[in-house]
């Protein structure tokens, strides 16, 4: 059983326990405990299943990489899914369940999937659910779906806050091992700034796990004094409990700070999402160990030697009263070296390898009273949910059992494999090792920058060091290339003394032992998580899936939430030898961000709730919102879409406002309009050029409607152009279309017609305006008082500049509705009070604020287009029957020329008509009207479709615009409409102008 | 006029971090022309009461002030109540100069964000290195927040001015309040 | 996330506060002009592996646009220069030939 030690525990605080629940259970463990140690330490050894058989699977690292214990953490509003235990700090109260089980950890009905597994095997959801198709729907799909995901999607809102930060430095080195710290001191010396970050809340890394010295003294001791320099350094910043997730171009670095996951009572943000700008990125990461393929090498009990060692030294747990070490290097005999210690019972060490010649570790073992076995292997561990034994054979034949050992636990090692990801995010190459079997950097190909130099440095054994004298020596070395790279020069500062432990040579085991049979290959786990194993992969490669890329995805390996941090150098040397062909040939998988998971919640940051998008509000917000207010997003700003009285809907709002503005008094909020100042000696030049009509011709004081049109001859916006004076014009846009046009307008002054003298300045929220619409609009106005806004005084077209009411206005008599209209530009801060100034004379003349959709249905009554609904980015004037906007008299402005392409001369080209129903009812929105005959696709022709479609309340009738094939010249016509309802609409094509088409209402 | 009143109408927040208060309305006068006219620079010069900023600059002194915006456009600030016989000063200065001279006071939200914390709330939020010794007095930046355009510059020690558009100004508020929560120190400068 | 220094404020930002323009150094075609050449000005774009040549607006600072030149493998920057040019500055295509020997991008080499 796996249990607590008596002593060791160096990260341990044992004066303070800690109480938490894992699956109902009450446990405890100590302050400084990581889940997973906790978890040991109450004989849990059995933490989850796995994906895809439900075997039981247990701890089996101590760090990042560990596939199994995956948890649910939290309940409601703070519920995590797929929470690695070993990287999970524990806290008072923490409540943690397993996954991927039903009914219980214990008792599992999908293992059955185990029993089966012969017949699921590589691809097997591929060539299982492909036919027959009819069963995919009803059958397949919810079956994959039950079975899909590991833990289960949170249900409650989430309540903890996230955010971003901006940092910026010199050198950024990932990585609080005993590479970082001195890579990060060496450049640090130099004067640049650092910043140097570690995943777990401990500096050191593994260095004070694996003793030895540096500069003469315990390497413990050197891993406190660093911290303690590096600390006082006011060049450095140290963070704790902060991932490197990923490299990106030119210096950009993703980094995840987990704030308060150990303490979730505390204030502030849980995460924090580090966005990073370096000079130069040292990757201090580290190594990870690789489990050895052998059969049973998933049961619970089944461990990396290295974790091993981490749970004896730092935590002072157990694993097993006795454990069997597997190896085919020296390194995990310093496992057996610390179980020693512990006063624990070390039955073998089985090493793949023979030796000529003892190393010093392997010497130490043997003098330790440790039976070594050289040559040996596992030929298949005993047990079910936990180990129970291991059965010993010869590593070089096929797998006969020589022996059997009792054992709880099993340490395994098959060699080191340095960190490569965030080295490899942007483009770093790696070589293959052949003395230690591993990809290392290559550091003669490392990521480049924006100046095409190299901007990241691995350092440690993140390069492929190991041996401690080697390590120290190259981060002291990578902390001066990242210090140089930034322009600071370090100097001739020597690196510390350190000594290596002789270390005899590693031997490459892929799979133990190496004549192993389909039975033991069958059993031989290469991925826990996704469980794959080493038979998958030789099946993919026999079925012709030879590429790594193919052999991955048709497996699945490495594909799970671990990313294949232990399985992918080993099964991409199994794939290799099925193919018959070096590993590195068969070359890795590619490597992506982020290095662990992070939460969506860090991806999003401060984007949520009231600030997930900068809605846009204009002066009168307030009002609008105190009085009824059905907002309608437009763009990023909020329009009322009617104001809604008590009683009424939303439609029945809509219908009132629409009928007052023509019968009485209507108030717009039309303060989004885009209002771009365009001034300069060549602005009517400029002017002509940028809209289809003639500008330079109009007079000071006069307003013209303009049409703009991209090169391609598309409308692209429309609106009200004021000329102010002689060289200035005030361009009105849409309110999608103010920083749309104003951008299109520097572009054209800035990169094509740069000698035009014409200054543009965006005005738009430097007033509020306000539509006052209606037969009672001019008495509204008088009654404010102030400037002449008579028939004669400002006429249709025309606009003043005076006050009103006592405020500074400037006032334009423009109509969008048809009716008798000004729009009142105030200062933006002064909107509210114009507006109430006007709900107050408005009073006695029927005075109603209404919203856009009735400023739709009035200008649709009037057949006046609205970009974006008579125009999708597909549309010209001319479909627009708008030829009396585009000047003749002009050689050219932007569009001219494409209009003048055949397709968009074509006579076939649908055109804007009206449309009414036969019935008066209104034809849904985005309606398409079918023709005779199908197309080569066998649809149904098609010869128009709706623009726009409302219920006219003046007319008391369906109103409709659309484009239809031929449509000016079909009026009368009557077309179908098939909706989506089932029934067909039968539409009359008639004029787009359906009320006062003489224009009576709006010119008196 | 007594009835302006700015987008939050002074809206302040203090529960975290740092302090966050909308500034009473500021005048603001955009200038466009050519810097190397004599008359363009006298325009800002005269009415601002501070030298001619260079590149990335602003000097700015209480409400009076000139940010450099752009190699042809000038921010002129100056108390509210003084734009419009400003601006008619300016353009007798500019006379038939080439150049654009328009009011654009109530376009804006302006904020103070202050406090020891003030630096590392903003970086929260716009991709600027605001180290102390990279930031300085004297610069003025034009950037994203977060999802909006802004800028901002050092108007006192621990404050930083931020200006934003008007119909934005609700959200650069919620913005700021939400980088200043408590407990979000970071530590870093 | 590439880094780029605005010429025309002298800002050093990252990609977010510029917007991309496309391709450098379009001639523009009007009335008059040829189906060819207006098709062209309108569509035809380099898409070259290495040297490149682009228009970038700083659209979140000066408002300004510029001109870079770019490698589109290695994200080199290789310089930037005036919006207001038809054409690179020949030191600028004197630096890339050092680093990019051989190079040529429609009618610059």
């Amino acid at each position: 059983m796996s249990t607590r030690l008596a002593t060791g525990g160096r990260l341990l605080n044992k004066d303070k326990a800690v109480r938490f629940t894992f699956n109902g259970q009450q446990m405890r463990g100590f302050e400084g405990d990581t889940l997973a140690s906790a978890l040991l330490a109450n004989d849990q050894m059995l933490v989850g299943r796995s994906f895809k058989y439900h075997r039981p699977r247990g701890i089996v690292a101590a760090g990042p990489e560990e596939p199994n214990a995956l948890v649910n953490l939290g309940v409601e509003g703070k519920f995590e899914p797929n929470q690695r235990a070993t990287t999970t700090e524990l806290f008072e109260g923490l409540l943690a369940t397993s996954q991927n089980h039903w009914p219980s950890l214990e008792f599992d009905v999908g293992a059955i999937n185990a029993k089966l597994s012969r017949f699921m095997p590589a691809g097997f959801y591929y060539k299982m659910f492909i036919h027959p198709r009819p069963l995919w729907k009803h059958v397949y799909e919810p079956f994959i779906r039950q079975a899909a995901g590991l833990g289960q999607a949170p249900k409650g809102r989430d309540q903890d806050t996230y955010e971003h930060f901006y940092a910026f430095c010199d050198v950024l080195v990932v990585g609080g091992g005993i590479a970082g710290l001195i890579a990060a001191r060496s450049a640090a010396k130099t004067g640049a700034r650092v910043l140097l970050i570690e995943q777990t809340v401990h500096w050191g890394g593994r260095a004070p796990v694996d003793g030895g010295e540096v500069g003469g003294k315990p390497v413990d001791n050197v891993v406190d004094e660093l911290v303690s320099e590096l600390k006082a350094l006011p060049n450095v910043t140290m963070r704790t409990r902060t991932m490197g997730a990923g490299v990106y171009d030119h210096g950009y670095v993703l980094a995840y700070e987990r704030l308060t996951d150990h303490a979730p009572e505390a204030d502030g943000p849980r995460h924090r999402l580090w966005r990073i700008r370096a000079g130069h990125v040292v990757t201090a990461t580290g190594a990870i160990e690789r489990p050895l393929s052998f059969a049973g090498n998933d049961i619970p009990g089944v461990m990396l030697a290295s974790a091993v060692r981490d749970y004896v030294v730092n935590y002072g747990v157990s694993p097993g009263d006795r454990t069997v070490i597997v190896t085919n290097n020296d390194d995990a005999y310093r496992t057996a070296s610390a179980l020693k210690a512990a006063g624990l019972d070390v039955p073998a060490i089985l090493d793949a390898r023979v030796l000529p010649v003892d190393s010093p570790l392997v010497a130490q073992a043997k003098a330790a009273g440790i039976r070594v076995l050289m040559g040996h292997g596992v030929s298949k561990v005993l047990g079910g949910k936990r180990v129970t034994g291991v059965a010993v054979c010869s590593q070089a034949g096929e797998g006969a059992v020589l022996e059997e050992i009792a054992c709880d636990a099993v340490a395994m090692s098959g060699g080191w494999s340095p960190v490569v990801h965030l080295w490899s995010h942007c483009g770093g190459k790696l070589l293959w090792d052949n003395d230690f079997a591993m990809f290392r950097p290559d550091v003669d190909k490392a990521p480049t920058g924006a100046d095409g130099s190299a901007f990241v440095s691995p350092a440690g054994s993140a390069n492929g060091h190991f041996g401690l004298a080697e390590l120290v020596g190259d981060a002291h070395a990578m902390g001066h290339t990242a210090a140089r790279s930034t322009g600071h020069n370090p100097g001739k500062a020597a690196a510390p003394d350190a000594i290596s432990v002789e270390e005899a040579a590693m031997a490459p085991v892929w799979l133990m032992p190496q004549g192993a049979g389909p039975t033991l290959r069958g059993k031989a786990w290469l991925d826990y998580q996704n469980d794959v194993k080493v038979s998958d992969v030789q099946l993919a490669a026999q079925e012709g899936f030879e590429s790594v890329e193919h052999a991955k995805r048709y497996t699945t390996l490495g594909m799970a939430t671990d990313q294949g941090k232990l399985s992918n150098i080993n099964g991409l040397a199994i794939l290799s030898d099925a193919l018959n062909q070096p590993i590195p040939q068969t070359g890795t998988t590619t490597f992506r961000p982020p290095y662990t998971p992070i939460s969506m919640g860090a991806i999003a940051g401060e984007a949520r709730g009231k600030v997930f998008q900068p809605v846009r509000r204009t002066p009168l917000h307030d009002w609008h919102d105190a009085n009824g207010a059905d907002w309608e997003p437009v763009g990023h700003w909020r329009r009322p879409y009617a104001y809604v009285r008590s009683g009424e809907s939303v439609h029945d709002a809509v219908m009132r406002e629409t009928k007052n503005v023509r019968e009485n008094l209507g108030l717009l909020d039309a303060s989004t309009l885009g209002k771009l100042i365009v001034k300069g000696p060549d602005a009517g030049k400029f002017l002509d050029m940028l809209y289809t009509n003639m500008m330079s011709t109009l007079k000071p004081g006069k307003c013209r409607y303009g049409l703009m049109c991209s090169e391609n001859g598309f409308l692209i916006d429309d609106g009200v152009v004021a000329r102010i004076d002689q060289d200035s014009f005030l361009c009105h846009t849409t309110t999608g279309g103010a920083e749309r046009i104003h951008g299109h307008m520097e572009e054209w002054l800035q990169t094509e017609w740069w000698d035009m003298q014409v200054y543009v300045a965006n005005v738009t929220e430097q007033y509020a305006q306000i539509a006052v619409v209606g037969p009672n609009a001019r008495k509204a106005l008088e009654a404010l008082g102030g400037m002449d806004v008579s028939a004669e005084g400002l006429g249709f077209m025309e606009w003043a500049d005076g006050t009103l009411g006592g405020f500074d206005v400037r006032a334009y008599r423009i109509s969008f509705s048809g009716e008798l209209s000004y729009e009142i530009a105030v200062g933006a801060s002064e909107g509210q009070a114009f507006w109430d100034a006007l709900m107050v004379v408005g009073a006695d003349l029927g005075v109603m604020p209404y919203g856009t959709e009735t400023l739709h249905i009035l200008r649709a009554e009037k057949g006046f287009i609205m970009i974006g609904d008579e125009t999708d980015g597909t549309v010209i004037p001319q479909d627009l029957g708008l030829h009396w906007a585009l000047s003749k008299k002009k050689d050219d402005y932007l569009g001219k020329r494409a209009q003048q392409r055949s397709h968009m001369a074509d006579p076939e080209r649908w055109k804007l008509v009206g449309l009414e129903t036969v019935d008066g009812s209104v034809l849904p929105d985005g309606a398409y009207a079918v023709a005779d005959g199908t197309n080569d696709n066998g649809q149904r022709n098609m010869q128009g479709r709706v623009t726009s479609s409302y219920h006219s309340p003046n007319l008391n009738k369906g109103i409709a615009m659309g484009l239809v094939l031929h449509g000016p010249d079909r009026m009368g016509e009557v077309i179908e409409f098939p909706g989506t309802d089932g029934t067909t609409y039968k539409a009359k094509i008639v004029s787009p102008v359906f009320y006062d088409p003489d224009g009576e209402k709006q010119n008196v | 006029m007594s009835s302006a009143t700015s987008a939050l109408n002074g809206a302040t927040w203090s529960d975290g971090i740092a302090t966050v208060t909308e500034a009473p309305l500021q005048g603001m006068i955009t200038l466009r022309g050519a810097f190397s006219d004599a008359k363009v620079k006298k325009a800002a010069t005269s009415v601002a009461g501070v030298d001619m900023p260079g590149q990335g600059q602003a000097n700015c002194v209480e409400t009076r002030g000139i940010c450099w915006m752009s190699p042809d456009e000038l921010l002129v600030l100056c108390p509210y109540d003084t734009v419009g016989t400003n601006i008619e000063k300016m353009q007798a200065v500019l006379g038939d100069q080439h150049s654009l001279c328009v009011d654009v006071s109530d376009a804006r939200g302006v904020f103070d964000l202050s406090g020891p914390r003030a630096r590392e709330v903003l970086a929260k939020l716009v991709p600027v290195d605001l180290a102390p010794d990279q930031f300085t007095f004297g610069m003025f930046r034009r950037t994203r927040m977060a999802q909006v355009p802004a800028a901002f510059w050092l108007h006192e020690d621990d404050t930083f001015r931020i200006i934003c558009f008007r119909s934005q100004a609700q959200y650069v508020f919620d913005l700021l309040i939400t980088a200043a929560q408590p407990g979000s120190d970071v530590n870093f400068f | 996330m590439l880094i780029l220094t605005c010429p025309n404020c002298g800002q050093t930002g990252e990609e977010t506060e510029f917007h991309a323009g496309g391709e450098a150094h379009l001639k523009r075609f009007g009335p008059g002009s040829t189906d060819d050449d207006f098709e062209g000005y309108l569509f035809m774009r380099e898409n070259p592996k290495g040297v490149h040549f682009e228009r970038w607006r700083h659209a979140y600072g000066c408002g300004k646009w510029f001109h870079a030149a770019r490698c589109t493998t290695t994200l080199e920057v290789f310089g930037i220069y005036s919006a207001q040019v038809t054409e690179p500055p020949k030191e600028l295509c004197d630096r890339i030939t050092e680093k990019r020997p051989g190079w040529s991008w429609r009618a610059f080499s």
